[in-house]
């Protein structure tokens, strides 16, 4: 049972990360399909500094700061690529997005081969993030529950977020940009750059939910998976979270069991005894998901501008 | 067109339009073999510089060249063996379901409609397709009907999410993409004892052993006395139906009143709903045709015997699925226009595989399909500049073909 809630708050951490950076940039008004691919090239990232760090001896600490910046930035800039098509070239997000999940998934399986030096797209980094994870200067207990410092920090983000978006001028403007840009606009507020904003906080925030996804819970990753579907159900969520961050949190906590139960049901007895294939479990969170956006998508609020490319020119 | 302010003839416009989409989609061709040049470029420098050794810029150019970029661009046409098969024949084969799944995204593109879940679609149908064969016995064209309803169904699924639940389609069919590909994998091995799964080979039994009268016929032709293919690998009859599908479906989109009403759902749902069409079914529609194309174009591809299925290590949705999005896309949606782009993406595919792997790992062909969907997404902006070229008024034809605009609706 603590496996299921230690995974759990691991998997919901990841969620509600990518889910947030989903958030800023549809509150902007620029539909982000390309979560799916901003986590795969976040995770690259991620996996190839923490073999690299640890091989130059870096201290795990600072190790784990700069891995977790890495991804963010990695992230950004190949999130810039979905900024650039949808707000300058006023392309059709929803293709864009899709082009770039694919790519990412391209380019992540050439890196990682050439990264290993064979035909194999799999990059083993586990006792390198072993050492660092689930040493004690990353993690703490909480009576039998160890948990690491991910938490902390996706607990922070949500609390920024929060701030950022209710509390701050930047958030009312991003969140105006999305509603109605053309009035935006017209009280002086430049719709491009707060959208560009939108999106690269998007990068950011999916490219660290993309390497807390992979590091600290495996030890191995194959490339030729991507991320497994975890980018798109990121979107579900922050569409049952209503675009919103607290709402956001808690459905991330909800797909979160589903996902982790594929990790560890044959650990827990009443599971095993089912002796289901893993399968079933896989497919549950996207299951889940389907389920609950039938049930509550009649009354979706979405930002009403999004997925429509502001032209000034039509004001 | 003419310098004055006459209006020009709607066949000379026409064809205006279409040389332009013509030259759009070959730009993003362009760009997109270029990208993949250049990226062949830095993997080669980075190997050789590893292995110790160094050239300089023009050998490296010429290496990039001679063991690389030569065999994407050629490998197709390759007669000699590897362990695919020739790569004639290799392209002919893939180019059959990806015809198919660019159709499926095409003709929801017509509709209004993204169907990002041709993958999953094609999933379905690859698993109805074998099972009909293998553990019914069903001759080959019993098992493609099986295939088609198979997809219709997976592709139903999102149009009634989108119809009557006001779920966004692609977010439902990116769901039922991964539900059905865990469902399909679960299906055949059945924890190892599953009728079509060979623990032997821990694939799908092959259908040559199983139920050789599931395996789609085969042709050749003659070249220069003896058989080309040779007798041992006669690629299936899968890419003349194909493309007598795609045949169909253009006069489908265009020539029949029941084409003439699903597009126009796509083009203003209101506006068909005032004129007496029956949106909702319509779109459950449009995704149940979308989806039967894709699940028939896994059928054309698992019942020509040159592949299995790897229940156990096919973690990952079919890539032909998601390239159908990057053939519609450059065939700017047209039937007609998806069997050259189907060629050209099987090509490149091919190729890929021909490459020195040492030095280029063979996913450099997805590189170049993904910046080819990339710059498709904005090809619009092409377009507009290519119409500058051919006429000194841009504003006159502005609004020309955007069929795969789609509305957004969360």
């Amino acid at each position: 049972m603590w496996l299921l809630l230690k995974y759990t708050l691991l998997y919901s951490c990841v969620l509600m990360l990518v889910a947030l950076g989903g958030m800023f940039a549809e509150r902007s008004g620029v539909i982000n399909i390309a979560l799916e691919g901003i986590m795969v090239i976040g995770a690259l990232m991620g996996v190839i500094m923490i073999n690299v760090l640890n091989a130059a001896g870096v201290n795990p600490f600072l190790g784990v700061i700069i891995t977790i910046l890495c991804a963010g930035i990695a992230g950004a800039l190949y999130s810039s690529l979905l900024a650039f098509s949808a707000i300058n070239l006023k392309a059709d997000q929803t293709i864009g997005g899709t082009a770039l999940n694919l790519l990412a998934t391209a380019v992540a399986m050439v890196v990682a081969k050439r990264v290993n030096g064979n035909d194999s797209p799999k990059i083993t980094y586990s006792s390198n993030a072993n050492a660092v994870f689930n040493s004690n200067d990353f993690s703490f207990q909480i009576g039998p529950l160890t948990i690491n410092w991910f938490f902390v920090l996706g607990l922070v983000i949500l609390a920024a977020s929060w701030y950022i978006l209710y509390k701050s001028r930047f958030g009312m403007r991003l969140m105006a940009c999305g509603e109605h840009p053309q009035a935006a606009d017209s009280v002086g507020i430049n719709v491009y750059k707060m959208r560009w904003a939108g999106v690269l906080l998007s990068g950011v925030l999916g490219g660290i939910g993309g390497m807390a996804y992979v590091v600290p819970a495996v030890g191995d990753w194959n490339f030729e998976q991507g991320v497994a579907g975890m980018g798109f159900l990121a979107l579900a969520v922050m569409i049952f979270g209503q675009w919103k961050p607290l709402n956001i949190a808690l459905a991330s906590v909800f797909f979160a069991v589903f996902r982790a139960m594929a990790n560890i049901f044959d650990s827990i007895p009443f599971l095993a005894s089912l002796h289901w294939p893993k399968e079933i479990y896989n497919m549950m969170p996207f299951v889940a998901s389907m389920l609950v956006l039938a049930f509550t998508s009649k009354k979706s609020r979405a930002p009403k501008a999004e997925g429509i490319p502001y032209d000034k020119g039509s004001r | 067109m003419s310098k004055q302010n006459k209006p020009s003839s709607p066949l000379l416009q026409k064809t205006t339009a279409s040389m332009t989409t013509f030259l759009a989609s070959l730009a993003c061709v362009v760009i997109g073999l270029l990208v993949g040049f250049i990226a062949l470029l830095i993997l080669g420098g980075i190997t050789i510089a590893q292995g110790g050794g160094s050239v300089s810029f023009g050998e490296l150019i010429k290496i990039t060249w001679e063991q690389g970029f030569k065999a994407i661009l050629q490998g197709g046409f390759f007669k000699t063996a590897n362990t695919m098969g020739m790569g004639v024949r290799m392209e002919i084969l893939q180019a059959a379901p990806l015809i198919m799944t660019g159709l499926s995204v095409a003709f929801a593109f017509k509709t209004g409609l993204f169907n990002i879940g041709a993958a999953g679609q094609y999933t379905i149908g690859a698993f109805c397709a074998l099972y009909c064969a293998i553990v019914l016995k069903a001759p080959w064209w019993a098992c493609l009907l099986a295939a088609a309803l198979g997809g219709a169904i997976w592709g139903a699924i999102p149009g009634f999410f989108k119809a009557f639940l006001n779920v966004n389609e692609v977010i439902t069919s990116i769901m039922f993409n991964w539900i059905g590909l865990y469902a399909v994998n679960t299906m055949i091995y059945q924890g190892g004892t599953g009728p079509m799964f060979n623990s032997n080979t821990t694939k799908t039994f092959t259908l040559k052993q199983a139920s050789p009268d599931s395996l789609l016929p085969t042709f050749n032709f003659k070249s220069g006395g003896k058989d080309y293919f040779g007798s041992m690998f006669e690629p299936s009859i899968g890419i003349f139906i194909a493309i007598a599908v795609a045949i169909l479906v253009w006069i489908m989109i265009n020539k029949t009143t029941f084409g003439y009403e699903l597009k126009a759902c796509g083009h203003n749902k209101e506006a068909a709903r005032y004129a007496g069409i029956n949106e909702k079914k319509n779109i459950v529609l449009s995704m149940s045709i979308a989806g039967a194309l894709a699940g028939f174009g896994a059928g054309l591809f698992y019942l020509s015997g040159s592949k299995e299925w790897e229940p156990l290590v096919s973690t990952i949705l079919p890539a032909t699925g998601f390239n159908g999005i990057s053939v519609a896309l450059l065939a700017s949606s047209n039937p007609i226009g998806t069997i050259f782009s189907a060629a050209f993406i099987s090509h490149i595919t091919t190729g890929g595989g021909f490459m020195t792997a040492k030095l280029f790992p063979s996913e450099v062909a997805d590189i170049i399909s993904g910046v080819v969907i990339y710059l498709c997404a904005f090809s619009l902006l092409f377009k507009g500049r290519i119409m500058k070229l051919f006429t000194r008024k841009p504003k006159a034809v502005k609004s020309t073909s955007n069929d795969n605009g789609k509305e957004a609706d969360a």
